[in-house]
C-alpha cells in the first residue's frame, strides 16, 4: 500500500483571543499545530500500516518554511517520508489554486513514489474551515472522494469506509486510487515515542518549488484564485440578556416560564 | 465560463424520503433578492428520482422557473453522478450564481463541481450581500472557528458558488397559487462508472425523525448533565415543546449520545426559534453553531459559563431540577 496524506499546519483557533481593543484577532503567541482533523487522517492511515506493515505513509503539506515542523511532527506518529511544497509564488492561494498546487505536486511524487492508493485529508483545516480541498484534490486528479470518513481499513482494491451522514452513518466500499477525507473519529492519533521524536527531528524535509512541478503560472497562488476576500472582521458579539438567579430553583424556573411565556416564545 | 444569463440558481436538496430539504427552499428566500438584483430570474435546480412533491414546493416557496433531471439513477445521491448532472446543467445554460445549502450532501459535491468549474465557490455562508458597483455576490462567513468573519468576492469567474448554512435564511411565506415554468432535462448517468457502492446504512432514530438543521426548537444537553441518562429529562422537555434533542461536542465525544445531534462547529449549524443550552459552557466551537437561534436560554450551575454572554435568558442553577420543573410547567399550561 502506498498512502499520501494531505496535512496543513493550522494556529490553534482554540487559543485565539479577540483584542478587546481594536476587535482584531490576537495571533501573536498563538502557537501552531498540526491541524486536527489531518492528524486524524494520519491516525487512520497509520491504522491501515498497523494491519499491512508493508505500507508506505508519506505526508505533503504546502506552507512556508516552517510548516517543516508540523511535517515532522507527522515523522514522529506513523509518516515514512515528507516532502513540503513551498513557493513565493503560491502565497494567497483560494482552494481552487491551493488544490491544483497540491494536485501538480502529488503527481510529481507519484513518478518518483510509485503511484498512491489512497490519498487522505482532513475534513477541513480548522483556520479556513471550507472543506473544499481535499475534494478538489480528488476533482482534479479524477479519482473519486468519500468525505467525513471516521474509519477506513483495506479489502482487495477497495477501501472499506466507514462515514458521518446527515442521518447516521453508512459504510461505502471505495476502488483505490481515492481520496478520503476524515472526520473525529472515535479514537484519538497515538502519542509519539521520545525516540520516535529524536528522530523525526533529525530527518531533512524535502521542499518542492514552483519550478519543480508542471503548473500554469496563471493557475496558482493569489492571481489563480478565482475567491478574493474583499474585508475580514471580529463578528459583532451578542450582549447577554436577562440572567435569572433566584433563591430556590423552583423560583428561577418560574421566572423564566413567566418571561419566556409572556414574551410568547413557548 | 461564458455567461449567458443573469439567472440564480439554488439546488434543493432532496431528502431520502423525497421531501425538499429545508436549506434549499430557505435559499430561495435571499435568492429572489440577489435574483432581482442580478437582473435575472430565480431558477430552482432539483436533481433526483420522482421530484414532482419538491418541483412543487420549490413553486410554492418562490421559484420563477425549475429545472430538473428526473432520473433513477439519482434515486439515491453519489457524488460522481450528481456532480456530472450539476455540471451538464451550468453548461448548457451559465447561470451567474448558484446557491447550495451547506450539507453534507452540498459540501461534498460544491467543491468537485467548483473544480470541474474552474471557478470559486465560497464555503458555509452565513450572510449574503449584493455589492452594487462590481454587481458580484457578497459572501460573508466564519473562519477561525468562528473568531473572524470575512466577506468574499468571486469577481471574474461565473458562476459564482457558495454554500450556504442552513436555518440562517427563513423562507418566504409558502403561496400554493404561485405557477412557474418546469424543465425537464434529461441528462443521464451510466452507475457502471461509479467507483463507490453502498455497503451499509446505519441510520441513528433522530428524536420524531425532525432534523436538526429544520428544528423550531433544540434543548440540548453538554457535560453539565452527567451521562447518558441526563438526556432523559431533555428529551421530555423537548417533547414537550415539539422540539429535538441536540448535544455538545463534549456529550458526543463521551459517547453519552450520537453525532447526529451534534451541534457547533463539527457537528450542525441549527437555526431554531427556541435553543435551551443545558449543561453546555458555551465554548466557541459550540455557539458557532447557534447564533442563529432567536432565542437562547443557557440552564447552567456555574455563572461565569461562557454561554450566558449570549443567551438571551440565562438561569443559574441546577438543570437537573429546573429542567423537569420546566417541563411540568409548560405540560401543566397546555392542558
Amino acid at each position: 500500500m502506498n498512502i499520501l496524506v494531505c496535512i496543513k499546519q493550522v494556529p490553534n483557533t482554540m487559543e485565539i483571543k479577540i483584542d478587546p481593543i481594536k476587535n482584531t484577532l490576537i495571533r501573536a503567541g498563538v502557537p501552531s499545530i498540526v491541524n486536527p482533523f489531518d492528524a486524524y487522517a494520519l491516525e487512520v492511515a497509520a491504522r491501515i500500516k498497523d494491519s499491512k506493515p508493508d505500507t508506505i505513509i508519506t505526508v505533503l503539506s504546502m506552507g512556508p518554511e516552517q510548516a517543516k515542523q508540523a511535517l515532522k511532527e507527522c515523522m514522529a506518529v506513523g509518516a515514512d517520508k515528507a516532502f513540503l511544497v513551498s513557493d513565493r509564488a503560491f502565497g494567497g492561494a483560494d482552494t481552487l489554486a491551493t488544490s491544483y498546487t497540491l494536485a501538480a505536486t502529488i503527481r510529481k511524487l507519484e513518478q518518483e513514489e510509485g503511484p498512491f492508493d489512497v490519498i487522505f485529508c482532513g475534513k477541513q483545516a480548522i483556520d479556513g474551515d471550507t472543506a473544499q480541498v481535499g475534494p478538489e484534490i480528488a476533482e482534479h486528479l479524477g479519482i473519486p472522494q468519500i468525505t467525513y470518513a471516521i474509519e477506513a481499513t483495506m479489502a482487495e482494491d477497495e477501501v472499506i469506509v466507514k462515514r458521518e451522514t446527515n442521518e447516521g452513518f453508512e459504510v461505502v466500499a471505495v476502488k483505490i486510487p481515492c481520496l478520503i477525507t476524515v472526520t473525529k473519529p472515535q479514537f484519538e492519533p497515538r502519542f509519539p515515542t521520545i525516540k520516535s521524536k529524536l528522530k523525526a527531528n533529525r530527518t531533512e524535509i524535502p521542499v518542492i518549488a514552483c519550478s519543480d512541478i508542471s503548473v500554469d503560472v496563471n493557475l496558482i497562488g493569489l492571481k489563480g484564485s478565482p475567491t478574493k476576500v474583499k474585508k475580514t472582521f471580529t463578528p459583532p458579539q451578542k450582549k447577554g440578556g436577562i440572567i435569572i438567579a433566584e433563591a430556590t430553583n423552583l423560583e428561577s424556573t418560574e421566572k423564566l416560564y413567566k418571561l419566556l411565556n409572556d414574551a410568547n416564545i413557548i | 465560463m461564458e455567461v449567458k444569463t443573469k439567472d440564480l440558481w439554488v439546488f434543493i436538496e432532496v431528502s431520502e424520503d423525497g421531501n425538499a430539504k429545508n436549506v434549499g427552499l430557505e435559499l430561495l428566500n435571499p435568492g429572489k433578492y440577489l435574483a432581482e438584483k442580478q437582473g435575472g430570474k430565480l431558477v430552482a435546480i432539483i436533481v433526483g428520482y420522482k421530484l414532482e412533491k419538491v418541483v412543487k414546493e420549490a413553486i410554492f416557496y418562490g421559484a420563477e422557473r425549475v429545472i430538473t433531471i428526473d432520473s433513477e439513477e439519482y434515486g439515491r445521491y453519489t457524488t460522481d453522478a450528481y456532480t456530472h448532472a450539476v455540471y451538464e446543467l451550468v453548461a448548457k445554460y451559465s447561470p451567474s450564481t448558484m446557491l447550495i445549502g451547506a450539507t453534507n450532501q452540498g459540501r461534498d459535491m460544491a467543491p468537485r463541481l467548483a473544480c470541474r468549474l474552474k471557478t470559486g465557490l465560497t464555503a458555509d455562508c452565513t450572510a449574503l450581500g449584493y455589492d452594487e458597483e462590481s454587481g458580484n455576490i457578497a459572501w460573508t462567513r466564519p473562519a477561525f472557528g468562528g473568531n473572524l468573519m470575512a466577506t468574499i468576492f468571486c469577481p471574474n469567474h461565473r458562476p459564482q458558488l457558495g454554500t450556504v448554512r442552513p436555518g440562517v435564511f427563513k423562507k418566504i411565506e409558502k403561496n400554493e397559487g404561485n405557477i412557474a415554468e418546469v424543465i425537464k432535462e434529461d441528462i443521464r448517468y451510466d452507475v457502471r462508472q461509479l467507483k463507490v457502492r453502498i455497503i451499509e446504512v446505519l441510520k441513528e432514530i433522530n428524536d420524531n425523525n425532525i432534523e436538526l438543521e429544520s428544528a423550531e426548537v433544540i434543548v440540548a444537553g453538554g457535560r453539565g448533565i452527567g451521562g447518558t441518562e441526563g438526556f432523559a429529562p431533555l428529551k421530555e422537555l423537548a417533547d414537550a415543546l415539539g422540539g429535538v434533542v441536540g448535544a455538545s461536542r463534549a456529550a458526543v465525544d463521551s459517547g453519552w449520545i450520537g453525532h447526529v445531534h451534534q451541534v457547533g462547529q463539527t457537528g450542525k449549524t441549527v437555526g431554531p426559534k427556541l435553543y435551551i443550552a443545558c449543561g453546555i459552557s458555551g465554548a466557541i466551537q459550540h455557539t458557532a453553531g447557534i447564533t442563529g437561534s432567536d432565542i437562547i436560554v443557557a440552564i447552567n450551575k456555574d455563572p461565569d459559563a461562557p454561554i450566558f454572554r449570549i443567551a438571551d435568558y440565562g438561569i443559574i442553577g441546577d438543570l437537573k431540577e429546573i429542567v423537569p420543573l420546566l417541563t411540568k410547567m409548560i405540560k401543566e399550561n397546555k392542558v
